[in-house]
């Protein structure tokens, strides 16, 4: 094999695998299903069925809204956590300050916060926005702050010596130094941040894949269509997933090996 | 050029790395900097840059004191200070869209140098072919040999058209023969736009063949300049001519008296002049002058 048939093959490896894992996962849910012989756990290709029916119509609206808010909180927790992290990992003394607040802070299961954040901020959008944007501001905070502060000294030094002040550093070092980070948090959230999504949806809202999946299953007891609307969830998770990964092959060009 | 008047400085916490230090630098000189670990090379070029401001004394550069980096002084690195997100050529306009970045304020970059995008990608492919890099210039600095991330940061400096480089051990990591290479096209280039040029290095062998000046330095605190002259350094075939080995018998000699004690020298040999063996007028006598 030369060098040139090696990332071809490889390629095609990856997503062959990983259809077949959902191959698998289809026909262990089907093989559970018939055993079971159950309304709760309808088969795969029932659901699968009323997915694709349903997704033109209203479970395309309820997805259209979960996308929507988990999108912006992404959006929100970088936009808000990126500059503090940057901020903390330039300076040594306000790292160690903050060191035992983020420590506290960072570990609270963010759910709990869900009837707090309502409370405080009403029953729109952006409570729900801002939900999810906790659990990922966290994770971006503390990503960011230690790609900063990991930055080697020759290497600040060496831009300075071209004429870079605090602006120029922020700009030529820092930013594109963090990016990786920020990738990398969204990516270990993005599950975190649907099932939180879920959650806060059931609250004030007649939109959104939480509200859909809790009115098919506890109120409508329409168990296929609860399902379609998991299904559903999962594809906004691989979605996300596969944006954040796509992004940072583009924009992180030089961390890929030759 | 540079002038380092009694100067002193040193570390929080640490003893002084140079104490009341003299050192004059006329423009076009090649000197080499060399010293024991910790003797205050680093330091010393990083004083040069204007990077690290000294206690007492002053740093001047073309009688201006220094008490930030000036846009035509250049510095390289031993890890060559490349970013591992910017590709051969950003890393070699990296300088330059620093100084769009500001604009030609006369603090960041020189006053009334204004570069249109085209011009600076005119110049950026001047030294990516100069520097015989241009085949790479869309790689990253993590796909590269180490010879050719030396170049980039050459190329870099170079591309700032600047009147001071400063290297610091940048030639550590290569092999001998890259090494070898690299040296000689420093030299080349330094003396082809007639750079005043200030390399520190632990190597004997490297201070003895760039260095027209070589100075000394020893356990800190740091207040003799030890130098050493060398007129013939840099030339074709000096390498392994006899004043060569005198210079480098010399330096050995000079880094074990450094070490053992900080007492400083006060009078410095001419190599390769025409008072010494290996010079060109060899009389078989040796000169010493103070610094």
């Amino acid at each position: 094999m030369n060098r040139t048939e090696r990332p071809a093959r490889q390629r095609y490896v990856a997503p062959l695998l990983r259809l077949g894992a959902l191959a698998a996962l289809a026909l262990l849910w089907q093989l559970a299903s018939l055993a079971l012989d159950t309304p709760v756990f309808p088969p795969p290709s029932r659901v699968l069925a009323l997915f694709i029916t349903e997704l033109p119509g209203p479970l395309g609206w309820h997805f259209a809204a979960s996308l929507w808010r988990v999108t912006a909180s992404i959006l929100l927790a970088i936009v808000t956590a990126a500059p503090v992290g940057l901020v903390l990992g330039q300076s040594k003394r306000l790292y160690e300050v903050t060191v035992p607040f983020i420590s506290l802070l960072h570990p609270i299961p963010k759910v709990v916060l869900v009837p707090v954040i309502l409370l405080v901020l009403g029953v729109g959008e952006l409570p729900k926005i801002v939900i999810v944007a906790t659990i990922l501001f966290f994770q971006i905070l503390v990503l960011v702050r230690d790609a900063a502060a990991a930055i080697q000294t020759e290497l600040l030094t060496s831009v300075r010596s071209l004429g870079a002040g605090r602006r120029a550093l922020l700009t030529f070092v820092y930013l594109p130094a963090s990016l990786p980070a920020i990738f990398t948090a969204v990516r270990q959230s993005i599950g975190t941040a649907v099932a939180v999504l879920y959650v806060a949806e059931l609250f004030a809202t007649r939109l959104g894949l939480g509200y859909y999946i809790y009115l098919q299953g506890s109120t409508l007891f329409d168990y296929p269509r609860m399902y379609a609307g998991i299904v559903a969830m999962s594809m906004l998770g691989l979605g996300l997933a596969a944006t954040v990964d796509l992004l940072e092959r583009r924009l992180c060009r030089w961390q890929q090996t030759t | 050029m540079i002038c380092v008047n009694e100067v002193s400085f040193g570390y929080p916490h640490r003893p002084l790395v140079f104490q009341s230090f003299n050192l004059v630098i006329s423009p076009g000189e090649t000197w080499a900097v060399i010293g024991p670990s910790g003797s205050g090379k680093s330091t010393l070029l990083l004083l040069l840059a204007g990077l690290l401001q000294p206690q007492a004394g002053l740093v001047t550069a073309k009688g201006t004191r220094l008490d930030r980096p000036r846009p035509r002084t250049s510095l390289i690195l031993q890890d060559y200070g490349l970013l591992p997100w910017a590709t051969v050529r950003e890393n070699v306009a990296l300088g330059l869209r620093i100084r769009r970045f500001y604009g030609p304020d006369g603090r960041h970059a020189p006053a009334g140098t204004r570069l249109s995008p085209l011009s600076m990608r005119m110049h950026v492919d001047h030294w990516l072919e100069r520097l015989d890099i241009g085949s790479i210039a869309e790689e990253y600095p993590g796909h590269i040999s180490g010879g050719q991330r030396q170049r980039t940061a050459i190329a870099r400096a170079l591309a700032l058209e600047p009147d001071l480089l400063l290297m610091d051990e940048p030639f550590s990591a290569l092999d001998a023969p890259t090494r070898e290479n690299l040296q000689n096209l420093v030299v080349q280039l330094a003396a082809e736009a007639s750079l005043t040029f200030v390399l520190v290095t632990h190597n004997i062998e490297e201070a003895a063949a760039i260095g027209t000046k070589i100075l000394v330095l020893g356990v800190p605190p740091n207040s003799v300049a030890d130098t050493i002259s060398a007129p013939c350094a840099g030339n074709v075939g000096y390498r392994g001519s006899p004043a060569y080995q005198a210079i480098c018998t010399c330096l050995r000699q000079r880094l074990e008296l450094a070490t053992a004690s900080n007492a400083g020298s006060p009078q410095a040999p001419v190599f390769g002049s025409p008072n010494h063996p290996g010079g060109d007028g060899s009389t078989g006598d040796s000169r010493y002058e103070s610094h």
